[in-house]
């Protein structure tokens, strides 16, 4: 399988079973679009290429041929076999603490309503914090390094909470062998200096959010008594980005289809002196007005071309910053094993409730269906599980003939369930969505690897 | 060669029989909350 691809001008190629990726001349894609999905050459199409000589026709093909032969065209999979091995038993290794089903925002598009997550407003003990630690020790098998989120709702309204659960991983940690890796994701409305001293001390990554333009931001990002939160937010997120040394952390904004413009929130915050950036589509409801919709798509995937070209010169030219999304680690990636299942909800990853209770992630909390136990008893028998245990890239049709798959990984089963109620059939505009990403990045890769990758269209 | 530059040689399909030893970061955890990019993630043998 092959994905070829025109972007800025530029002819691209990925050997989706390999992963290798090549750039073309004009000749050479056009040569290539006559090559069948197997690989081999239709001659009856090589004919209507007469406006370019023969020669060039044939050089073209030679190279194609040589790619082929040396395994970096037409990969023929080679994991199938492996699946077996692969789908074994998984453990737990990574769990999303609820901290605070209590948030001090209001933010229009929150899927956790305003923070209840459909049930009553409860902060976490620090009993049931321990005791959720105790839970991924003893379900974590051998894997020596395990994570921790603190989540929301809004976690620094319960950090005592935080602070006595990390002391307490931290001296099981020593008992266990096992390396604990803490990430916080916070809005920063109350990120004092104490607050980011302690955080940066003892958190891996800090996922600050902020939607970009002010305009923007505050439309849905509200304070509770109605106000915009970006005046107060900036500048304590900044200090963050800046005590950290602009590293390990990312200011995380939302776009809904009130700004399909948000390429231009993303340069916002990079003029503002983030360097570690991501702005992603908003999950929202049908009928909330926000969500993005089928008609959208041609205009978001637009606004990514015209971001990554944008992001190119700017890089080049010495304002360099990281888009989360146009990252892609083409030689030190994750193995395909990890590819098959993305973020592992609902097996390697849980959410725990501030009652304890365990979800397949924090965007199915409050979903009683997908409810998989507690942190007392442990894991439940609900069916649900199986479902993704045994959901993967090759078990879902759609993901199965995508040339994406390595990529996204099957995109994101809350997603899927909320827009087609089955976690096995990934919702389609994410998936659009995500391919013109993974081409924006192919394409920005071609345009760093080298300054003679040829002139941008425009 | 004169019509294709190689970007990325194969690396997917290297070292397949030791894939899947799990101790590379949840995806969720790094940034997303929503959407699964996993192409990025660092491989921890690596």
């Amino acid at each position: 399988m092959i994905h070829s691809f025109k972007i800025h001008g530029t002819y691209m190629v990925l050997d989706v079973m390999s992963g290798a990726v090549h750039q073309l001349d004009e000749v050479a894609y056009d040569v290539l679009g006559c090559y069948d999905e197997n690989g081999v050459l239709n001659n009856d199409e090589l004919k209507n290429l007469s406006r370019y000589n023969e020669s060039e026709i044939n050089e073209a093909i030679e190279e194609i041929e040589y790619l082929k032969k040396n395994h970096m065209l037409f990969t023929e999979d080679p994991y199938t076999q492996m699946l077996p091995g692969w789908a074994k038993q998984t453990v737990v290794k990574a769990l999303c603490l609820h901290i605070a089903h209590d948030c001090n925002l209001r933010c229009g598009y929150c899927f956790a309503g305003t923070g209840e997550y459909m049930g009553h407003r409860s902060l976490m003990s620090l009993d049931v914090g321990k005791k959720a630690i105790d839970f991924l020790i003893e379900n974590s098998g051998n894997r020596r390094n395990l994570e921790v989120d603190f989540f929301g709702g809004e976690p620094l309204m319960n950090f005592e909470v935080v602070k006595g659960i990390v002391d307490y991983a931290r001296t099981r940690e020593k008992e266990t062998g096992k390396n604990f890796r803490f990430t916080i994701t916070t809005n920063a409305l109350l990120l004092d200096e104490d607050k980011r001293r302690y955080i940066n001390e003892n958190m891996h990554n800090v996922v600050l959010s902020l939607d970009g333009r002010k305009e923007v931001n505050d439309a849905l990002r509200k304070r509770i008594d109605g106000t915009g939160s970006y005046d107060r937010v900036l500048p304590l997120a900044r200090k963050m980005a800046e005590e950290r040394g602009q590293q390990q952390y990312y200011v995380r904004g939302t776009f809904t289809r009130k700004n399909l413009d948000f390429g231009t929130d993303v340069l916002h915050l990079a003029d503002l002196g983030f360097e570690q950036i991501s702005v992603e589509p908003v999950v929202a409801n049908k009928d909330s007005g926000l969500d993005i919709r089928a008609e959208d798509v041609e205009t978001v995937c637009r606004e990514y071309e015209h971001l990554a070209k944008e992001y190119v010169e700017r890089r080049k030219n010495g304002q360099w910053f990281n888009f989360f999304h146009f990252m892609i680690d083409l030689e030190g990636g994750p193995c395909v094993a990890k590819r098959l299942r993305g973020c592992g909800s609902g097996t390697e990853y849980l959410a725990v409730t501030p009652e304890g209770e365990l979800y397949p992630c924090h965007q199915f909390v409050g979903r009683k269906e997908f409810l998989l136990g507690n942190i007392y008893d442990g894991l439940n028998q609900n069916p649900v599980r199986d479902t993704f245990r045994n959901t993967n890239v090759y078990t879902k049709p759609r993901c199965n003939s995508c040339w994406a798959k390595f990529y996204c990984s099957g995109g994101c089963a809350a997603n899927a369930w909320q827009f087609n109620s089955d976690i096995r059939i990934p919702y389609e505009i994410e998936c659009e969505l995500e391919k013109k990403r993974v081409e924006c990045a192919l394409w920005i890769k071609a345009q760093e690897s080298s300054r003679l990758a040829g002139p941008a269209e425009n | 060669m004169k019509h294709i530059k190689t970007i990325n040689e194969s690396t997917l399909n290297k070292d397949i029989k030791k894939a899947g030893c799990g101790e590379c970061q949840t995806s969720c955890q790094s940034a997303c909350k929503t959407s699964c990019t996993v192409a990025n993630q660092k491989c921890e043998r690596k």
